[in-house]
């Protein structure tokens, strides 16, 4: 299996480097058997890179431990749903992912696109063939292969890390790899309408249901990964500005940035060069993260990694940077506007705030990332921040953006007048002074909470009445009853109106975050029967009753179990169990430090988390960290919303441009035809 | 005012407060992140390196670690090879903290020479071994 898998690694170096020539060289000589070569050459790419996760994964669950990856990684007693996530829980095995999955969009791409656009395709086939190559190389000559053998055959693997041993872990990677990944195809066409110098808005419609959907996968994988740090890390957050989670958010960032920015492209005909510098941003940034979370370059102690593959992703992000950048300069006069800014108080001058906000947002992260390096490089001493830096930093963008999120949707394009201004305002600034108002009375003081809350009052109403103004225009006019007009609103104006349930998700994620500035936290240790308590931010008294230590040995661990009783304000609400683990292997020899698996209990105000930090000298009395985590719930169900939200964007059909819902274009109507005649 | 100009108004105000705040957050919240010979270096020059709140990032001195649970203490010693510094820390620490294990000790050297840590964190090489703060 190990043969075949290097050998099909080899294969898919050949292809994938055919397919970048033949695409380049058929693209740009107008030769139709190359183009038909480099289309093929996805196809087969593909097909090799199949058979090589085939192989990993068959030599993962025939526990093969005389392939290094499989012994390092796996054991023979790990549990079965693990033994598929293993494929992707190391650094070989997620190389090979990476380069498999982005052949597979490759090639669904040479099939999917429609006739209209296949002038991009050899380009295409071009760039996708090109950057999957490269992870083959790295896997072949770094080298990282997964098929590496061992001398020897151990008699068992060293097992999994048990943080790894989540199911958020089985998703959260793939999903997060999916989004990193799925932005090479709007990259590719943005280079391939740079090469054939085809820059109108016709490749922003070919390139913006890959954008969505990237932009969906890295929010889901976001996600994923804010819920397995706060159900495994056990720190009792979900978001710690850790370089790797930066790396992820820097071009969901970048990608929201661009959603909005293509729409006045889309309607104007301006902001060309900006698109195209936040589609090779993005994706840049994409692989820039990949390469951060491989190198160790930033959370290292060391300045730099030990393993080459640092240098191979240093080496690539370089080139590839420079590469685009050259060629997106030499298009520069072909990228003029084709109209202008009339008026700040604009529907396309609230998307250009929009924009910079986020990349300010993006910008400030990215430097707060890299300081460290930065400040080595210039005054020779690191210097690192933390949360505290990026929270006052974001906080306050953050909530000018969610601002922004519910003034831009009111504004009409090119210009807004007063009366159009009133009428649109006037219920949602109430919402949000009457929210203010009403948290100012109940006692909350936290500004950053209180201006989240009363700013997200103001969204939420602007959405609330955009969609009853819909329906009951609808109502009216064709005297469907409000819940049929609803859907019918919703189902006609997919884009639009999902586009607005994700801002709702928005509202609801900025309100849950702002729930952490109430989190209460302590620590105590117990004997069975003594009890802690904890004044919640909610008014509520919990008190937390030690009833016990179990332990017992399970499928691949030794546990050792607390019980406690859970009390708010003395009656009784359940019971929580945390717990340690001492992983062992088959043989019971211990593997892994001890992990820790945190209790929660979860509501919709607060979420009761506790943690079990150890015994007292191997008897029942135990140290735990109890936290009162308020608003986590909403965190999930905002979440929850967001990728509903997405979907709905990304139904196929029912999509009008952006502008023309029920309200009457107020603009370039002539455009608006234009973008329908083409469909 | 033409629409261009308001507009790089409002340009300015973002960017200016993006620059204000970044600023202003890494003055506030910056800290020197040295290994414990650049410490040495740094205290032996400039006394006003005791007491200021830093990072240190080491290895942990094999069989130096106690954990006393009784009282959440943390003790060990860190080095890089050629200085050493004993740790005291309060707290819970990661699972993962142990011998001989690369971390990164946030706090305080006081004048007695050992470094009173706020937090300690263990670093592993793999994305998949990212690990929490204690
Ligand atoms: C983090 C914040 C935000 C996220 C995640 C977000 C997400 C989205 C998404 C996914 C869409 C649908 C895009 C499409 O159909 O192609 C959308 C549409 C839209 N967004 Fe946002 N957005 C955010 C902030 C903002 C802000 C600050 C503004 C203010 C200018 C804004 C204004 C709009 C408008 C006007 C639409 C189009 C609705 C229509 O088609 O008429 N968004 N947003």
């Amino acid at each position: 299996m190990t043969l075949l898998g290097s050998l099909s690694l080899w294969l898919a170096l050949l292809v994938g480097l055919w397919g970048a020539i033949t695409g380049f060289v058929g693209g740009a000589q107008q030769r139709t058997d190359l183009q038909q070569s480099a289309r093929h050459a996805t196809f087969v790419l593909f097909g090799a890179l199949l058979v090589a996760v085939i192989s990993l994964e068959v030599a993962i669950f025939r526990h093969d431990f005389s392939v290094q990856y499989v012994a390092s990684r796996t054991s023979r007693n790990l549990p079965t749903f693990y033994l598929w996530s293993a494929l992707y829980s190391g650094q070989e095995g997620s190389l090979l992912f990476w380069a498999a999955v982005l052949s597979l969009f490759g090639a669904m791409t040479q099939l999917l696109t429609s006739r209209r656009h296949r002038a991009y395709l050899p380009y295409v086939a071009a760039v996708t063939s090109l950057v999957a190559t490269f992870f083959v190389s790295v896997m072949l000559f770094a080298p990282a292969n997964p098929f590496q053998r061992l001398p020897f055959t151990p008699l068992d693997g060293s097992g999994m890390n048990p943080q790894l041993q989540n199911p958020g872990m089985v998703f959260h990677p793939p999903m997060l790899y999916l989004g990193y990944i799925s932005i090479t195809i709007p990259f590719a066409f943005a280079v391939a309408a740079l090469l054939t110098k085809k820059l109108d808005a016709d490749w922003l419609v070919a390139v913006r249901k890959w954008t969505i959907v990237s932009w969906l996968f890295l929010s889901i994988g976001l996600l994923i990964g804010m819920w397995w740090a706060y159900v495994e890390l056990g720190w009792g957050g979900y978001w710690a500005w850790d370089p790797v989670e930066n790396a992820a958010l820097l071009p969901w960032l970048v990608m929201t940035a661009f959603l909005h920015s293509v729409m006045i492209q889309e309607k104007r005909g301006m902001l060309k060069k900006w698109n195209l510098a936040l589609v090779i941003g993005a994706w840049l940034l994409s692989i820039f993260g990949t390469f951060l979370t491989r190198s160790g370059v930033i959370s290292s102690v060391h300045s730099f990694t030990q393993s080459p593959v640092g240098y191979f992703f240093l080496f690539f992000l370089l080139a590839a940077a420079v590469a685009s950048i050259i060629l997106y300069v030499n298009r520069l006069p072909l990228l003029e506007a084709e109209a202008t800014l009339e008026s700040v108080i604009s529907r396309e001058a609230s998307f250009l705030f929009n924009n910079l906000l986020l990349i300010g947002i993006a910008f400030s992260v990215l430097w707060g990332t890299l300081f460290p390096i930065l400040s080595e490089a210039v005054k020779g001493t690191k210097v690192t921040v933390g949360p505290p830096f990026f929270n006052q930093v974001n906080i306050p963008l953050g909530l000018a953006l969610l601002a922004m999120t519910g003034v831009g949707p009111l504004i009409a394009w090119r210009r807004a007048s007063i009366p159009n201004l009133r009428r649109q305002f006037a219920v949602p600034a109430t919402t949000g002074v009457f929210v203010l108002l009403i948290l100012l009375v109940a006692g909350m003081r936290d500004i950053g909470a209180l201006m989240a809350f009363s700013i997200g009052g103001f969204v939420f109403g602007t959405v609330v009445q955009e969609f009853a103004r819909g329906a009951r225009a609808r109502h009216r006019q064709y005297g469907e009853p409000i819940p049929v007009a609803l859907v019918q609103l919703l189902s006609r104006n997919r884009r639009r109106y999902g586009g607005y349930i994700v801002h709702v998700a928005i509202v609801l994620l900025f309100v849950a975050f702002s729930g952490m500035a109430f989190k209460r936290e302590t620590e105590a240790t117990l004997r069975p029967g003594e009890t802690a308590t904890l004044q919640g931010p909610d008014g509520h008294q919990y008190s937390f009753t030690h009833l016990g230590i179990s332990q017992y040995n399970a499928l691949n661990r030794q546990v050792t179990a607390a019980l406690l009783d859970v009390r708010r304000d003395g009656k009784a609400i359940g019971r929580l169990r945390t717990e340690k683990r001492q992983h062992v292997d088959a043989l019971g020899n211990r593997t892994f430090e001890p992990s820790t698996e945190v209790g929660i209990m979860s509501g919709l105000r607060v979420d009761l988390y506790v943690v079990l930090a150890g015994l007292v000298n191997g008897t029942e009395q135990a140290v735990f960290r109890f936290t009162i985590n308020p608003l986590v719930w909403w965190v999930w169900f905002g979440g929850f919303v967001l990728v509903i939200g997405g979907l709905i964007v990304l139904w196929p059909g029912g999509g009008a441009p952006p502008g023309t819902g029920p309200r009457p274009p107020r603009t370039q109507a002539g455009y608006v035809v234009k973008l329908e005649a083409e469909r | 005012m033409k629409a261009g100009t308001k507009f790089a108004l409002g340009a300015i105000l973002i960017v200016g407060s993006v620059g204000y705040l970044m600023a202003s957050g890494i003055k506030q919240t910056g800290q020197y992140f040295l290994t414990p010979s650049e410490l040495a270096q740094h205290v032996s020059a400039d006394p006003s390196f005791y007491d200021l709140g830093l990072k240190v990032g080491a290895r942990v001195v094999p069989g130096t670690v106690s954990k006393e649970t009784a009282t959440q203490t943390l003790r060990c010693h860190i080095t890089d090879g050629t200085v050493n510094y004993a740790v005291v820390f309060k707290g819970l620490p990661p699972d993962t903290f142990t011998d001989s294990v690369e971390v990164v000790v946030e706090g305080r050297l006081q004048r007695d020479g050992v470094i009173h840590a706020t937090n300690v964190l263990a670093k592993c090489g793999s994305r998949y071994e990212a690990v929490p703060k204690a």
